[in-house]
């Protein structure tokens, strides 16, 4: 019996295979929308991680020498024969004809996992070349650089921060010409039992204690976490288009349940069955899905090869293995996709009664008579979206919100749309204008689902973009005014601070002190900062609210400027006052946005801050120059500073804004697959329709309307409900991103993104949307022009 | 894979090319020099580095006594292993040195690693006085059979004082040690007679203990024929003073090569060839997600050997960058006693 309602059941399959390629596809294309985001997602990390670990700012905490100093290597020999687990490091610069590049020298037996270039790690790289001849690891561009000079084999490796190569100790200690001596020693987090301390081993040398994730990672999270909701969105305009297809197919086969039914078939049976072919279907397309997703993926990211080994697991260079964690969410999604889908048509068919008759119809019908209630219920949605985004609070809140208001607007579409068409109904003149608007209408039902996935879709690409892009405006603002000072140094105490600022005397074009205090304001933990004001100040940082000269009246110690974070979490806004130190009340004259800084902050004169504090010495300057290479080169050289102590800010710049703009690239790329999964959908809905549809034609034709009149009336009504969704989608776009940007981000940062508008990026995606569309019917419109008129004929002979 | 394991795949695995005794010249392809029979060993000199061969080590292994009668097992290895057939000043010198430490008990197995590069004196060995260090991991003494040792790691360390109660022992033919049917070979020798004392430090707290302990060195640059894909190696000591050292190499085709010494109280070796020695594994566990025999019956007839050698720790899985299985064994049967299993190859 299982045997035979399985047979039954594929047959419906057998002869709709259209309908089992767009549940197949849906599903697949959603799952892989949904693993290629995550992929972005991973890649992005991947490149900070990498930049973080290059760029030295990292998870090990480190032994460097007095300013002007280096370690000679029996130091780190005498400290390894104490038990300390230490790595050598060697850091110079190497000039070459396009300037000066840093040479990083490691070894890579004592160095602590993930300190080596990636490329390393791979089973063909030849470790004993590295160790014994020498090779160079560097991206393409700083590669081409040495390669002019050093007559080493130079391996690209694009995950090397740009301006850096990496090779061993030894070839560092060659090429530098500083055989015996190195910068620093790095220390590895483990450390074996009992050993004697460092302060009593190496007084001499500072320790910098390894940084908890840097700034920069934290204004990162906040962008994943963004690109992971545009993940979710996608899945759902994916699992629309499932929902659409299992609807439809459970209608058809509404017949076939209730013969089976009649011969015996127990319902609980049945229902496990379907149950178990739905699932067999959502495994089926969750492997194409995590595949295509991966191929998305590898066709977008241009170094994929590197950085798909944190993503996939691929531990053997040219061969990726899918890691298990992967395929195993690809699974859940999917499953858990089609389970939502199939719900309400499994609870169907369990409640349908033995002998009600089958209508091959009722699917689209139904659609039409629950418009009302759907309506209601997106009232409800929408309704309770704005009560959320009053009343509640928290992350939930935030991603329920989003839940409800595209919820609700996907069900509102076709309420909307109905009663956009019936005016143009109304308002139409001309037989022929009167039945195209009056049978657009009458479609509506079979098209809404695949209009509700278009809806979606655009709004949520119309929702990233300005996420993406106004987060790009936001980041690289914040990146010029935080980051000014092109380079960034560090001494140890007041002698050798005196010492650096009478050097860079007439050297640098501005000195900037970083003098900083951790203390409480407002009842709350924050940073006080002193400021020397000048140039930079004024004409770099941005205010998000300010009254008068906010600059002036901070070097005249007459004012405070806060972070949005310390304003935020206090009540505090432009006009207020706060309390800097005990005696010390300030009126806050502006307010600075402050992006991936978790704390609050407070800045004021470093005259006043020298009085009220003056044990604080700074031992971090800014140095603005307009030739960072040469003053770095004379810090080194003539005052002796150690390359490590120095952060070069251009690099760092650089490094960020091209992962980001990596990312950037991706996400548009992404927009148009989103597009045209949604075009996809419209596609299988008009085919679908084409068929159920040429009773109403035929009399049409009859009357006098060519066939082909006929298709471009069809294509015309694509566009037109294209049309009509895209300019709807328009506000829910910008509603979704609002939430993002200003509730969702708050709620997970403390800080809010500012939201800014891009009505031409808006204009190309309501065009990609409509060239969708177009694209979708003008097969349906073909096929439809070229009827044979005895079909249409056999509408009246009733023998279809 | 990592860079370490990396490394240590190049260095340990057996080459390719097959050279013993090549033309007679004694050297494999890569130049490195290559074992011959009838080894005449120059003391204190050959307890120290030999760079133009391939692969050596310091291998010691102790099986300890607390006061209260718990026992401990000790391993402390110093591995040389070179990327070229010499040896120089600063970090071009092509020596690799890697070096194990472990305490097992039966209920923990602590492991460390450490790697380093030779010709930056960060770890070596030197002769006179006799030292083996890297890092702070140490085996030295004014003379070769009074050391002290000592070794740490996060969670262990240990200091232990060495001292020879009895000759070094000759493996093979004089210390010229047959691997394969195809004559492969190393130069292997043992001073298995060392009486320990010392302390170990441990996460529960300081243990005195006493114990014997059994040092091989070995040194070869092929020691396995290129169908060999591990070894089961065992050293036991017996109660009434008597020692076996048996080793058995695993073969792709399932078949076995075994060599194996007895060694009498006073030092007096008899080697036994291929076949005399024989070992099965009687009972497996899961180690590490591998499947790996834990139980062995040890047979040497001609000796009425007939033993069954146990592990006091199953769990004894070195999880270093190549890793392995190695602990203390329990002996009973026809011959009662302790000893050390390892056992590589096993994936």
């Amino acid at each position: 019996m299982t045997g035979a309602a399985l047979a039954a059941l594929w047959s419906h399959w057998a002869r709709n295979p259209l309908q089992l390629f767009t549940l197949i596809a849906g599903l697949a294309l959603a799952t892989a929308l949904w693993s290629g985001v995550q992929a972005i997602n991973a890649e992005a990390r991947a490149s900070y991680d990498a930049a973080a670990a290059t760029l030295g700012e990292g998870r090990f905490d480190q032994l460097l020498p007095r300013v002007g100093e280096t370690i000679p290597q029996e130091r780190y020999i005498a400290l390894r024969r104490a038990g300390w687990q230490v790595s050598p490091v060697l850091e110079g610069r190497l000039a070459t004809p396009d300037g000066s590049i840093r040479l990083l020298g490691l070894d890579p037996m004592t160095s602590p996992g993930g300190l080596s270039p990636v490329a390393l790690g791979g089973e063909d790289m030849d470790l004993v070349s590295f160790l014994s001849d020498g090779i160079i690891f560097a991206d393409a561009v700083t590669a081409a650089q040495i390669a002019s000079v050093v007559d080493l084999e130079v391996i690209v490796d694009p995950s090397v921060a740009p301006g850096l190569a990496l090779t061993d100790i030894g070839v560092a200690q060659r090429l530098l010409d500083r055989g015996g001596v190195l910068t620093r020693l790095i220390l590895a987090q483990v450390q074996p039992k009992g050993l004697v301390p460092l302060t009593e081993l190496a007084p001499d040398l500072m320790r910098r204690v390894a940084q908890e994730g840097s700034d920069l990672g934290r204004l990162t999270d906040s962008f994943h976490l963004n690109l992971t909701a545009f993940g979710f969105l996608s899945f759902a305009v994916g699992i629309f288009i499932v929902h659409g297809a299992i609807g439809l197919a459970f209608e058809q086969r509404r017949t076939m349940v209730r013969t089976l039914r009649a011969l015996g078939l127990p319902l609980r049976r049945l229902v496990w069955l379907m149950v178990a072919e739905l699932a067999v279907f959502a495994l089926l397309a969750g492997t194409l899905g995590v595949v295509l997703g991966y191929l998305i993926a590898a066709m977008l990211l241009p170094d994929v090869a590197a950085t798909l080994r944190g993503l996939y697991g691929a531990d053997v260079a040219g061969s990726i293995r899918l890691r298990p964690g992967w395929w195993l969410s690809g699974y859940a999604i999917a499953l858990g996709g089609t389970a939502m889908a199939a719900a309400g048509a499994l609870w169907q068919i369990a409640r349908m009664p033995l002998l009600a008759s089958a209508r091959p119809r009722a699917w689209v019908m139904a659609r039409g008579a629950g418009a009302a209630r759907s309506g209601a219920l997106a009232a409800g949605l929408l309704l309770g979206a704005g009560a959320l985004a009053l009343w509640g609070s928290g992350m939930v809140m935030g991603f329920a919100l989003l839940a409800c208001l595209l919820t609700g607007a996907a069900l509102a579409l076709p309420l909307l749309l109905r009663i956009v068409l019936g005016i143009c109904q109304a308002r139409a003149r001309g037989v022929v204008a009167h039945w195209f608007w009056a049978d657009t209408r009458q479609q509506l039902p079979g098209m809404s689902l695949a209009l509700m996935a278009l809806l979606l879709a655009i709004a949520a690409n119309i929702g990233v973009s300005t996420m993406v892009s106004s987060f790009r405006l936001t980041f690289v603002g914040f990146l010029d005014q935080r980051l000014a000072p092109e380079l960034f140094v560090g001494v140890e105490d007041a002698r050798e601070a005196a010492a650096l600022e009478a050097f860079l005397e007439g050297r640098a074009r501005e000195v900037l002190p970083v003098l900083s205090v951790e203390t409480r304001m407002a009842g709350l933990p924050a940073d006080l900062y002193g400021a020397r004001i000048g140039m930079t100040y004024r004409e770099n940082w941005r205010f998000l609210a300010s009254d008068g000269p906010v600059w002036d009246r901070v070097a005249a110690g007459e004012a405070v400027i806060v972070n949005e974070q310390l304003a935020r979490r206090s009540g505090l806004w432009v006009g207020g006052e706060l309390a800097v130190a005990p005696d010390v009340i300030l009126p806050v004259i502006g307010i600075v946005a402050d992006y991936g800084n978790p704390i609050g902050q407070a800045v004021i004169s470093e005259a006043l801050f020298q009085r009220l504090f003056p044990d604080i010495i700074a031992t971090r300057f800014g140095l603005r120059t307009d030739d960072a290479d040469r003053l770095r080169t004379a810090l080194t050289s003539e005052f002796g500073m150690s390359e490590a102590v120095m952060i070069d800010q251009k690099d760092i710049k650089a490094f960020s804004l091209e992962v980001f703009e990596r990312t950037f690239t991706v996400t548009g790329a992404l927009n148009v697959l989103t597009l045209a999964v949604a075009g996809f959908a419209i596609l299988m809905s008009l085919l679908t329709l084409a068929a159920i549809r040429l009773p109403q034609l035929a009399p049409v034709w009859a009357l006098g309307l060519t066939r082909a009149t006929l298709g471009r009336l069809e294509l015309l009504r694509a566009v037109v409900l294209a049309l009509l969704t895209a300019v709807l989608a328009l506000p829910l776009g910008l509603a979704l991103a609002w939430v993002l940007l200003t509730i969702v981000n708050v709620e997970a940062f403390g800080w809010r993104l500012p939201m800014y508008l891009f009505p031409l990026d808006y204009a190309r995606l309501g065009l990609f949307a409509l060239m969708a569309a177009v694209m979708a019917a003008l097969w349906p419109a073909r096929r439809l022009a070229r009827t044979a008129p005895g079909e249409l004929l056999k509408v009246f002979a009733n023998e279809r | 894979m990592s860079v370490r394991a990396l490394v240590l795949a190049l260095c340990l695995l057996p080459c390719a090319a097959l050279a013993q005794g090549f033309a007679g010249l004694g050297t494999d392809a890569d130049g490195f020099a290559v074992p011959q029979p009838n080894p005449r060993f120059d003391f204190p000199a050959d307890h120290g580095p030999h760079p133009d061969y391939r692969i050596e080590w310091w291998y010691l292994t102790a099986n300890l006594t607390g006061p209260d009668g718990a026992i401990y097992g000790v391993q402390w290895t110093l591995f040389r292993s070179a990327l070229a057939p010499h040896s120089e000043e600063g970090w071009g010198d092509p020596q690799i040195w890697f070096a194990h430490a472990a305490v097992t008990t039966p209920e923990d197995h602590f492991v460390a690693e450490r790697l380093a590069r030779g010709g930056i004196g960060q770890a070596g060995v030197t002769v006179q006085p006799f030292a083996a260090w890297i890092d702070d991991w140490q085996m030295a003494g004014a003379r070769f059979d009074q050391m002290r040792l000592t070794a740490s790691g996060p969670a262990f360390r240990y200091d232990l004082a060495l001292s020879a109660q009895g000759p070094l022992v000759f493996h093979g033919e004089g210390g010229y040690s047959v691997k394969s049917a195809k004559g492969q070979a190393s130069y292997y020798y043992s001073q298995p007679f060392f009486a320990v004392d010392g302390v170990l430090s441990l996460p529960q707290g300081d243990v005195p203990v006493t114990g014997a302990a059994w040092l091989d060195r070995e040194w070869s640059s092929q020691p396995l024929a290129e169908d060999q894909t591990g070894w089961d190696w065992f050293s036991l000591s017996f109660e009434a003073g008597t020692k076996l050292m048996g080793f058995r190499l695993r073969q792709e085709d399932g078949s076995h090569f075994t060599s194996a010494t007895w060694i009498e109280p006073d030092g007096v070796t008899t080697a036994f060839p291929d076949g005399a020695f024989q070992a099965t594994p009687l009972e497996q566990t899961q180690v590490a997600g591998r499947t790996v025999p834990i139980r062995w019956r040890v047979e040497l007839p001609e000796k009425g050997v007939d033993v069954t050698v146990g592990a006091v720790n199953p769990q004894s899985w070195m999880d270093v960058s190549l890793p392995y299985w190695e602990g203390p064994v329990l002996i009973t049967g026809s011959h009662r006693g302790r000893g050390y299993l390892e056992m590589t190859g096993y994936e």
